[in-house]
């Protein structure tokens, strides 16, 4: 119950704040803006739009998630609106969880109203109707919900540019881990090779939620890759949480 | 029962650089149910350090506290008491009445007792008529008062305010001292801290006094100033030359104004000496009275006394 006015409150926050309906409106013009880059046939068409949507989704999520996650506990801490609410009878990890909820809930709202979007801006143009962007959709929000957890786990020690920083850092490398497995095979080194591994294993695998190709160009996935990827997002996400509440915890404010 | 016990509480901020502070050093103290007590010392004293430990934002280095015979590390105490921070600051994007109504779900108080308790707090700091203001157009005086509300939504048995009485005009600060005062008559404990003198005298049952993280004195008022009754002023009706210059010899300071004489006397025995000269003559004593100590210069007193030890 505590967890969810916590987090009931921080959505509030958010959906009062006017940098989110900034970033929201930018988001839907730039998805409606897909429009004039009028490609030369029907389903090219078709194919620009879903891609451009996902895109877009994924791109204004990842702000979003970092922008207002590396303040989250900054911002409390720093006009010390805290001290109010840690001398209450509430647990630490409730605190914690309930501002990370919050912000889930505000990304899930954005992402729900870029999605009614997309399907009216390519229900308005091509006529169509397309269940399986659902699917992309939701592994876009299971790599949101990885982001926002890495942004609240460095806000809980550093300042909002630090872990805007680094957030966004692990955001490029995540999307590229499998390459540093590559790279190792190719060096045929044995320490590369178990350093890079070591970094595969501690950094967030992002490109397991990337199914965007697949399902702009309808090529079929694994349900074994699907359970896979949605098992790694949640439990990535629940470790970078008890990492939070054990720093969190320790805090003096 | 005692409301809280603190035991050789000690709080040191380790510092990058530089040597570590020590803030708390060794506190203890109780305070007891029911009484108001006034936790005074100067700028740096450790006053914050001490309250921010008890309502948990701070861990302690070493010691121990209670909060109604429960210790400060659980939660349980933090139900029954009410806090108020130094220099509060709320969510701005609330009105007062949708903050008190966050608050109170902290605590799961259930949604009508919370109407009701809400309206009663906004009748008892006067905030009615901006209840549903954005708190970012509040002054600090409104911020202070929508401070003190939260910290009573829960009906706490003790509340802990650190400077109550700071960022308020006269007005304000009579307001809050008799929602403080009533608080005791409700039974509940008061705990907090200031610099402001003359409130503490008037309001407080027992004081203490903390200076560099240490607790210098604690205890009623009467008694801490008792101790130090420097001079006595003597009032004297009209009175011939040959005894005023007897009696003169005898004051630290004698003035004659409208037939009557007015005499400073700096000890206990002195006053003997001249009751008994006046005895011989036809005078009369219209007045003895005991000079206290005013706190304040009590407690700069102890500042400056301190300060010279430490520089010895
Ligand atoms: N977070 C902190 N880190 C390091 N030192 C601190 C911190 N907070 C307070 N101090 C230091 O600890 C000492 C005690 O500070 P504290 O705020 O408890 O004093 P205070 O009695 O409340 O003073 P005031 O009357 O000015 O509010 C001061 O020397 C202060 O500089
Ligand atoms: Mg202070």
């Amino acid at each position: 119950m505590k967890v969810v006015t916590i987090a009931l409150n921080t959505y509030r926050e958010s959906i009062r704040d006017k940098v989110l309906y900034g970033l929201v409106l930018f988001s839907i013009i730039f998805i409606g803006a897909s429009r004039i880059l009028k490609p030369l046939t029907i389903g090219e068409e078709l194919k620009v739009t879903k891609d451009m949507g996902l895109a877009s989704i994924s791109f204004f999520g990842l702000l979003i998630a970092v922008f207002i996650g590396t303040r989250l506990l900054y911002e409390e801490i720093e006009k010390k609106t805290i001290y109010t609410i840690i001398s209450k009878p509430l647990k630490r990890w409730q605190f914690l969880l309930g501002k990370y909820i919050g912000l889930l809930l505000v990304i899930l709202t954005v992402v729900i109203i870029m999605t009614l979007w997309i399907y009216l801006v390519l229900w308005l143009t091509t006529r169509t109707f397309d269940v399986t962007l659902l699917l992309g959709i939701f592994y876009i929000f299971l790599e949101l919900m990885v982001i926002t957890a890495i942004s609240l786990f460095f806000s809980t020690f550093s300042t909002p540019i630090m872990s805007g920083l680094i957030t966004f850092m692990l955001y490029f490398t995540g999307h590229l881990t499998r390459d540093i497995l590559i790279f190792a095979e190719l060096t045929k080194s044995r320490i590369v090779t178990i350093i890079s591994h070591i970094i595969y294993f501690i950094l967030p695998n992002l490109s397991n939620f990337n199914i965007k190709g697949e399902i702009v160009h309808k090529v079929p996935l694994e349900t074994a890759f699907l359970l896979y990827s949605l098992s790694y997002g949640i439990l990535y996400t629940i470790f970078l949480l008890l990492l939070s509440v054990i720093i969190f915890q320790k805090r003096d404010f | 029962m005692i409301s809280v016990k603190i035991e050789e509480l000690t709080k040191i901020y380790k510092r990058l650089f530089g040597k570590a502070l020590k803030a708390v050093d060794h506190l203890t103290l109780s305070i007891e149910e029911g009484e108001i007590f006034g936790f005074l010392g100067p700028n740096g004293a450790g006053k914050t350090t001490t309250l921010k430990m008890l309502t948990g934002l701070l861990y302690p280095t070493s010691g121990k506290a209670w909060i109604l015979e429960k210790e400060i590390k659980e939660i349980e105490p933090k139900k029954k008491i009410g806090f108020l921070p130094e220099h509060p600051s709320f969510y701005q994007h609330l009105s007062a009445r949708e903050l008190l109504h966050f608050y109170g779900a902290i605590f799961g108080i259930e949604n009508g007792k919370r109407k009701k308790k809400i309206e009663s707090l906004f009748a008892l700091v006067g905030l009615e008529d901006v209840a549903d203001q954005r708190i970012h157009s509040y002054s600090k005086g409104m911020i202070q008062r929508i401070g003190i509300a939260q910290s009573l939504i829960n009906d706490p048995e003790l509340v802990i305010l650190d400077e109550p009485l700071s960022g308020l005009d006269p007005i304000g600060r009579k307001d809050v001292k008799d929602i403080l005062l009533s608080l005791r008559e409700e039974g509940k404990t008061v705990f907090f801290s200031t610099h402001i003198l003359p409130d503490v005298e008037k309001i407080c049952d027992r004081v203490g006094i903390l200076i560099d993280g240490k607790l210098v004195k604690v205890g009623s008022l009467n008694e801490l100033l008792k101790e130090e009754i420097k001079t006595i002023d003597i009032t004297l009706s009209e009175i011939d030359e040959q005894i005023l210059s007897e009696v003169r010899s005898l004051s630290a300071e004698c003035i004659v104004k409208d037939r009557k004489v007015f005499l400073t006397i700096d000890s206990t025995k002195k006053v003997e000496q001249i009751q008994r000269v006046i005895c011989r003559s036809n005078c009369r004593i219209i007045s003895i009275i005991p000079q206290l100590k005013t706190l304040e210069e009590y407690f700069s007193h102890l500042v400056t006394h301190k300060d010279n030890k430490n520089r010895k």
